[in-house]
């Protein structure tokens, strides 16, 4: 062998084209058998097909607005001409307003808008390793605090408003964020119950509540709470519907991150238990000083996936009659005017859950490889 | 919970003289671990009461019976699908409990089976040396996993039921209409020429089994193996044609035919149906393809090369070497998929589709019985939810490794 580098003599004899560049990838990636040749063939025009026909609904014949008449009343004729061929996005431009807000007062919407603005902020902090102390949780229950102030209103000259009209995004991100928020510490007490060895009796309460939760659907706990809830409560006390929700949420939520927290709380090596008990610390300072901060951070990435069913499934309060995202969706489609084009609402729901799920999985598996390869160091 | 110590036995047994008498101290771990557990309990205990006491009082004001005597009541609600014989005049709220379970079911085996297919087809295409296909499963994946199943289910449900009324049904074949009353599919004429010849495919299915034992010991005892499909193929499709054939080779179908403004005869899947399990085995599946793929990946590659160096044939390599390691990875989260595939099957009551919460939830509206009605919900799904984890565990334990 000579010092020059080696090149196989197949590849030596083909033309440089064939060997790097794009020909060659294509030849190497979509092209190498007949079998492969002909997938991607079909999946071309498959593929083709799709976007063409879609382009040709979504874009060419869509209706982006219709005439209103003098009283302001939409006249949809140039959608129902189109239905079928074109989708009808004016239905959309009329209602993108109650579908994120719900019927929240129309002249008070900004309120939810900087909610929800405040919301991904929260979650974009959250984040940022670099906010990763103590601090962050009062930067959590600030924002909250603002976040209840601006949508109860009441003081500062905005006028209040009820629970009931609350709806749409904001709702969701509630639903969602309280729902974290307050399932997390209580996800962290039924993990430790879980491996506590000196209670036994709190042990086997902690593994009945995580195994009856999630053994049962979401809806049973959320019928639960709207059904059974109220005559839990003395005569005349009736909690709010939406408080009833959000607790059979939290106490769902909980149940499944107990179980990703208590792996986390498997994982550490015995050793660190040991060094702990050495130097003497009791049982809370040694869970919240030595184990607890190491445990958490090896779950960050299936506790943000966690998360993201948690978010996905505020879409069940539909279900008992909260005006979630969702909720807000089904009900423009009830709109007189406005039936049938339900295509058009589901895709852009579907558009803003994705958004929100999408960029939270993209962190996690980023998150997850970063922690690989430190652990790998 | 404060108190709890490690689970060291010397340190217990240590601070624990044998003659404690009544000497209880609060430094002593073994004591104060009782006091913490008894205020645990007795808390939670007293909150149960105040509720149970609450629900008592409140169940009195609102004069509604307790019990699960509302039962062998007449049910009247009138259920569409139903896989035994149903009446809501004569039968009882009982037996429309139990086709609710049989709904859910319905779903669920159809959904768990479906998805499993799908999901491994997808996981296997994203896995695909070929660019184009393991790309588009990839977003398969990826977007369908990010979208709350609910709002699929939605979507699925308003395609099916845009489709043409029955008048103007499509016909791709005779006997078969989609239509927005669902789908329609002719029916077989259940004669006991079927049930003998389903009796004889079984039969067959057992002999081709044994045949295929005694296959394996011969190879072993031998080093060749006998050829298994030539037996198969006798036992399992030429006995049960010539058992058919011998009973007169009855087959009538029952055709769906128009009458009025819908069809009669024939077997339906209806769109609730439809667009339940579509939803269910689409988002499902996005996740199987994903459990499937890291098991396929946890196989080391060395036994890919080793199995190529043995000459094995690709589908051999499939099948004898990578499938079964690879099932060690796959079948416990796989698990879980099929739990949440069962529990997400709930989600029917959003469209109408009359599984077990969707008929409890009447129930419970019409007689007022909400913790008889949901602790019914709950009590199925647990049920149904230990089956699958017992079954899988079984299976699990059949794959599994054994070790030396």
């Amino acid at each position: 062998m000579s010092a020059t580098t080696h090149i196989p003599t197949e590849a030596r004899e083909r033309p440089p084209i064939l060997v790097a560049g794009p020909i060659a990838w294509a030849r190497d990636n979509l092209f190498n058998s007949w079998l492969s040749t002909a997938v991607t063939l079909a999946l071309i025009y498959l593929i083709v097909r799709g976007i063409a026909g879609f382009l040709d609904w979504g874009v060419l014949h869509a209706v982006w607005t219709v005439p209103a008449d003098a009283k302001g009343q939409l006249d949809p004729t140039a959608c129902r001409d189109a239905k079928g061929i074109g989708a009808c996005w004016a239905f959309i431009g009329d209602k993108w307003r109650f579908i994120l807000f719900g019927r929240y007062p129309y002249d008070d919407q900004w309120r939810p808008a900087i909610c929800v603005v405040l919301f991904i902020g929260l979650f974009v902090v959250s984040a940022m390793r670099r906010f990763w102390r103590k601090e962050l949780g009062y930067i959590w229950l600030g924002t909250l605090v603002v976040i209840g102030i601006l949508m109860w209103g009441g003081i500062l000259g905005m006028p209040f408003v009820q629970q009931d009209s609350w709806g749409g995004l904001p709702m969701t991100l509630i639903l969602a964020t309280f729902g974290l928020a307050l399932a997390f510490p209580l996800a962290v007490l039924v993990a430790l119950g879980r491996r506590s060895t000196g209670l036994p009796a709190v042990r086997y309460l902690c593994v009945a509540y995580v195994e009856l939760i999630r053994g049962v659907p979401l809806i049973s706990v959320l019928f639960m709470a709207s059904v059974m809830f109220p005559l839990f409560m003395p005569v005349g006390l009736n909690p709010d519907k939406l408080l009833r929700a959000q607790l059979g949420i939290i106490l769902f939520g909980a149940a499944y991150l107990a179980e990703v927290i208590r792996g986390g709380l498997q994982a550490l090596p015995k050793g660190q238990y040991e060094a702990a008990d050495a130097l003497g610390l009791t049982y809370w300072q040694k869970m919240g000083q030595i184990i607890l901060p190491q445990a958490l951070r090896l779950v960050i990435p299936p506790m943000v996936n966690t998360f993201i069913g948690s978010f996905k499934d505020t879409s069940l309060v539909l279900i008992i009659g909260i005006f979630d995202l969702l909720t807000t969706g089904k009900v423009a489609l009830a709109e007189p005017i406005w039936q049938g084009y339900s295509t058009e609402v589901y895709i852009v729901l579907a558009v803003i859950y994705f958004i929100f799920c999408y960029a939270m999985s993209r962190y996690s598996r980023g998150l997850e490889t970063e922690f690989s390869r430190t652990a790998r160091r | 919970m404060s108190g709890a110590t490690t689970p060291d036995p010397r340190m217990t047994s240590a601070r624990r003289p044998p003659s404690r008498g009544m000497a209880l101290s609060w430094s002593d771990p073994w004591f104060r671990n009782i006091v913490w557990q008894v205020l645990i309990i007795g808390g939670i205990a007293a909150m149960i009461w105040f509720m149970v006491s609450n629900t008592m009082n409140n169940l009195e004001v609102r004069r509604i019976a307790t019990g699960f005597g509302f039962l062998g009541r007449v049910a009247g609600i009138p259920i569409g699908e139903h896989m035994v014989d149903y009446d809501p005049a004569i039968h009882s709220y009982g037996r429309a409990m139990v086709i609710g379970v049989l709904n859910t079911l319905k779903v669920s085996v159809v959904g768990i089976v479906l998805s499993t297919i799908l999901g491994t087809m997808i996981g296997i295409a994203r896995l695909s040396k070929n660019w184009l296909l393991s790309r588009l499963a990839a977003i398969y994946v990826e977007v369908i996993r990010d979208i709350p199943v609910l709002l699929q289910l939605f979507f699925w449900y308003a395609i099916l039921q845009a489709m043409p009324a029955p008048r103007q049904a499509a016909n791709p074949v005779p006997g078969v209409f989609f239509s927005n009353r669902g789908i329609k599919l002719p029916l077989l004429e259940w004669q006991d020429a079927h049930s003998w010849t389903l009796a004889a495919i079984i039969l067959g299915w057992i002999g081709t089994a044994s045949w295929a034992r005694m296959a394996k010991r011969r190879q072993e005892a031998t080093g060749i193996r006998p050829a298994v499909w030539p037996a198969g193929l006798a036992l399992m499709v030429a006995f049960p044609l010539l058992v058919w054939a011998a009973l007169g080779a009855p087959f009538t179908l029952e055709m769906p035919v128009l009458r009025g403004f819908n069809f009669q005869g024939g077997l339906t899947l209806s769109p609730e149906y439809g667009a339940l399990t579509i939803g269910l085995v689409i988002y499902t599946a996005s996740y199987t393809a994903e459990i499937v793929r890291s098991g396929i990946l946890a196989v080391p590659q060395g036994q890919w090369e080793a199995a190529g160096a043995l000459g094995l044939h690709p589908v051999s390599v499939m099948r004898l070497i990578v499938l079964p390691q690879a099932l060690r990875v796959i079948i416990p989260p796989m698990t879980s998929t099929y739990l949440s595939l069962a529990k997400n099957s709930s989600l029917a009551v959003a469209i109408g589709y009359q599984d077990v919460v969707s008929i409890a939830g009447t129930i419970l509206n019409q007689t007022g019985q909400a913790v008889e009605g949901i602790a019914l919900i709950m009590a199925v799904y647990l049920t149904i939810s230990l089956s699958i984890s017992l079954f899988m565990n079984w299976y699990n334990a059949r794959i599994a490794l054994v070790e030396r």
